[in-house]
């Protein structure tokens, strides 16, 4: 058995590094570790709920909207606050944006170079290429010979300059590089073409939060949002035609570019990718999109649980079944670590007994800044997967139209959606679900404008003086990785207690008290690796999942 | 090339034959217009007449070799680096290919693992004193550097040894130039700023903070040294006069209502809509130094007042101890007079 670390795990956001013992040239086991802590849970005790969403926000910069989002709703939720319409839908808007530009950005920038091999494309001949890009991406201008030999030509240069910026040092002509060489060179155009796309329709961020990363006009009780049809800035008559425009784009390219070229990877990896990295097979969603108002609204993706890898299983969320163990992780409880703490009871105190700085190996008891969320004590997968699988197994049509579309070209059936190329897949078909989706939402919102409905927040318990003495909530959203919850207790004005749950720390968890691998953990084990040291298919799998890992750093205030 | 002191005036243009800009600017995909353009665009985010600056930014930015650039993430959350990608000009396809040689840069580079911390051993050897450093986060220093470590080093270690040999180190976000939210009150992690982790080095840093930076002062700060070979006028605590050097309360939008004491309220009134002064509900422009109102984000398309949200004092370096008097409003002065509203100009 030999132990090889990969460290930084890199195109992820925040610090991961993947440790697996290998034999006879397959993985047989597999630690996940977090690298990174910054004890944002002791900043936030004792401030103002109203400003919590400031700090969360922070967890992460590259998924910057939702835990804004998670934020005030959980302090809604604890206070009582219903939003208006025009707040909901705005929400909706800038998460869907949020997942469609996030998704894009994983596919070509943190996935694509584990599948495309950027040497091997210039050796691709351009007018084939252009043959295949007409093919895969039916419609999209940017298909012709001319084209690509620009393209090519560009990549020949900067390879030419000897500087190689963050191609350098890839794992080219790494023998589990399958793709032909005009499949890389369209890949990498497209890589290119993303690179320019996402800067532009994630202008609809700033428009509705006067900036990406990080926007800005999230309050308790709606959004900080200039609406009015006439006004000088914000969300005007022009705003609304602007964002018209980008959503007219991003279904432009998602629909043509981004779910093409997933088919073409499929095509070529499916052989053995699709029976690879399935990871516990239980999943997890606490569903998003509300797309009408009340108290428990049907989300567009439902919440629910899909267990045994069966479609046909479906499961309540109750939040109440969700806790952490920290056995395997630095940190300790005071009623012990062997024990599991529900979110609103937990404990956050770091506790380092990993090896000290400089190390090889990780070979600890606890080895991980993440802990080990689980539902009823089981291990789930939360991300695109888990919400098209529950939203499949609910029933939601476009979703079962989607995903029986894409199995049926392949020639797969529901199995191979449990896999490393099924989660790029479901990636895929959820961003092009929500580009369709999109549209709608910007029509309610004229409407509502139209019909003279300006209300963008309800501000009548803004005072801390209509709070009951003590309240507490959570905030459920689902983040382009997965399910994210917050807790919070507010006493006397003042956060009491404020946890966070995030997406990676359920995917990225270390083993937890009983023993149980964390998702992506699982998944690894029964990889073979052509050459374990270029191990170019932990990186595969692992990025299916994509690790998110600075919020996945558990964030929260013992209660006093 | 060398590091120069930042307050050393502009040296004079490098001695090279001039290629044609047309065919500069279309070797990199774009049109002469659109190269004059935001070249002249630049010249204006530096602060620097248009004529001669754009044409020789225009002619800088296409010379070779490219400036070897490590990205270093501490304590973050991504935030600034994500930045990177909403460049305008250059975009980020440019600046990735064409501008710079990003060769450290976790987010964005292929390699992973020993890899990767090769590459950044190979350019710390090969551009000794010709690399520039850019740190994102705030640096973990209590229990050894346990909070942070990349690679089985602390990142403690690696900023400290990577900015030894650097041209310069700029600390772009809140957590690198002022320790940030890590650092913040409650914070157990030892976290620093990256002056205070290279104190003693000598190296030149440049702080450009905001939660995130904003890009156009990044593309800015590192087009003037490869245009003119000097880095940006700084104030004492090493930040760009350019970006940081006034008030985004000076040249706000909304000024004319704060001065006729106009206040929105609530989110969503009368004056919410007809986009008056946001300083009633929290807005920190009249403290904060910094350029958001004009050089905005997003390739110029707005900024949180223009949205309707007050500015937070994220460029501050009391962001995260100033919250407090965002969210807890104070009582509305009802009809402010021309004198109040002036007095209380004065007084921020």
């Amino acid at each position: 058995m030999t132990r090889i670390a990969i460290d930084p795990v890199t195109r992820i956001e925040g610090h991961l590094r993947i440790e697996v013992e290998h034999d006879s040239d397959v993985v047989q086991d597999a630690w996940s570790t977090g690298t990174m802590f910054r004890g944002i849970e002791q900043i936030l005790a004792g401030r103002d709920p109203r400003q919590a969403w400031v700090f969360a926000q922070r967890a992460c910069g590259v998924c910057t909207h939702v835990h804004a989002l998670a934020s005030v709703r959980a302090v809604e939720n604890a206070l009582g606050i219903a939003i208006p319409p025009n707040a909901r839908i705005i929400r909706n808007l800038m998460s869907g944006v949020q997942f469609v530009h996030d998704h894009v950005i994983h596919f070509y920038h943190l996935h694509a170079l584990d599948w495309v091999d950027i040497v091997a494309a210039l050796s691709a001949d351009p007018a084939a290429t252009a043959s295949l890009c007409q093919a895969t991406n039916p419609g999209w201008a940017n298909s012709s010979t001319a084209y690509f030999t620009e393209v090519r030509t560009r990549l020949q240069a900067f390879v030419d300059s000897g500087q190689l910026g963050p191609f350098a040092a890839g794992y080219w002509g790494h023998p589990a590089y399958q793709l032909p060489a005009e499949a890389n060179l369209l890949l990498v155009a497209h890589y290119l073409e993303a690179l320019e796309w996402q800067r532009e329709i994630i202008k609809i961020h700033a428009i509705l939060g006067g900036k990406n990363p990080h926007p800005q006009t999230y309050t308790v009780g709606g959004m900080a949002l200039t609406l009015a049809p006439d006004a000088p800035s914000g969300v005007n008559t022009t705003a609304l035609g602007t964002i018209g425009t980008l959503l007219t784009s991003i279904q432009n390219f998602v629909s043509t570019v981004l779910v093409g070229d997933v088919k073409l990877l499929a095509r070529y990896y499916q052989i053995p990718w699709t029976t690879l990295g399935a990871g516990p097979g239980n999943l997890l969603s606490y569903g998003e999109f509300p797309e009408a108002d009340g108290a428990s609204p049907a989300p567009f993706l439902p919440a629910g649980r899909v267990t045994g890898r069966d479609l046909g299983s479906l499961g309540p969320v109750d939040q109440a079944a969700i806790a952490e163990t920290v056995a395997r992780s630095w940190y300790t409880y005071s009623s012990g670590d062997s024990g599991a703490r529900h979110p609103s009871a937990g404990e956050t105190t770091p506790t380092y007994t990993g090896p000290q700085p400089p190390y090889d190996n990780i070979t600890t008891t606890k080895y991980s800044w993440l802990k080990a969320p689980r539902y009823d004590g089981a291990v789930y997968e939360v991300g695109p997967l888990a919400r098209l699988g529950v939203a499949y197994a609910v029933g939601v049509a476009p979703v079962r139209q989607a995903v029986d579309a894409f199995l049926s070209d392949l020639g797969l059936g529901q199995a191979a959606l449990f896999s490393t190329i099924g989660r790029l897949a479901a990636r895929a078909l959820e961003t092009q679900l929500l580009a369709d989706r999109l549209p709608t939402w910007l029509a309610a919102l004229r409407t509502n404008i139209t019909g003279g409905d300006l209300r963008i927040a309800d501000t009548t318990r803004w005072s801390p003086d209509t709070w009951p003495a003590t309240a507490s909530g959570w905030g459920p959203t689902e983040a382009p990785r997965g399910g994210l919850g917050h807790w919070i207790a507010i006493a006397g004005g003042s956060i009491a207690n404020y946890q966070m749950v995030v997406p990676s720390t359920w995917n990225g968890s270390p083993r937890d008290a009983a023993g149980a691998l964390g998702p992506w953990e699982q998944a690894l084990v029964g990889t073979p690796l052509v050459d374990p040291t270029r191990p170019v298919e932990v990186l595969r799998t692992v990025h299916s999942f994509d690790p998110c890992m600075a919020c996945a750093v558990h964030v929260h205030r013992p209660g006093s | 090339m060398t590091t120069s002191d930042p307050v050393t005036p502009a040296p004079a243009p490098p001695a090279r034959p001039r290629e044609p800009i047309a065919v500069a600017a279309a070797r990199h995909g774009i049109d002469r217009r659109t190269l004059l353009r935001w070249s002249a665009g630049m010249a204006g985010v530096l602060a620097l007449p248009a004529i001669p600056f754009a044409d020789r930014i225009a002619y800088a930015l296409d010379t070779e070799p490219r400036l070897p650039v490590l990205w270093l993430n501490g304590q973050d959350c991504n935030g600034d680096i994500e930045g990177l990608l909403r460049a305008s000009q250059p975009t980020p396809s440019q600046l990735i290919l064409d501008y710079l040689s990003l060769d450290y840069a976790e987010l964005l580079m292929a390699a992973s693992g020993d890899t990767a911390q090769g590459r950044l051993a190979a350019t710390m050897d090969s551009y000794a004193g010709q690399y520039v450093v850019v740190v994102e986060g705030s640096i973990a220093t209590a229990a050894n550097g346990v909070h942070c470590c990349i690679g089985g080093r602390s990142f403690a270690d690696i900023v400290r040894e990577v900015s030894a040999g650097a041209l310069a180190v700029i600390a772009v976000g809140s957590c690198a130039a002022d320790g940030g939210l890590p650092l913040a009150a409650g914070g157990v992690t030892g976290a620093v700023s990256v002056s205070t982790a290279l104190s003693g080095l000598g190296t030149t840093i440049i702080n450009l903070p905001g939660c995130p930076m904003n890009i156009e002062n990044l593309t800015a700060t590192l087009v003037q040294y490869i245009t003119l070979g000097t880095w940006p006028e700084t104030d004492n605590a090493g930040k760009p006069t350019f970006a940081y050097g006034s008030r985004v309360h000076q040249r706000c939008p909304r000024l004319p209502f704060f001065r006729a004491g106009q206040y929105v309220r609530t989110w969503g009134d009368a004056g919410h809509q007809a986009g008056w002064c946001l300083r009633y509900v929290g807005c920190q422009g009249p403290r904060t130094y910094a350029n958001c109102q004009t050089a905005l984000f997003n390739g110029g398309t707005s900024f949180p007042v223009n949205a309707g949200a007050p500015c937070l004092g994220c460029a501050s370096s009391t962001f995260w101890s100033g919250l407090d008097d965002s969210f807890s409003w104070t009582p509305p002065a009802t009809s402010l007079s021309q004198a109040t509203a002036d007095t209380l100009t004065a007084s921020l």
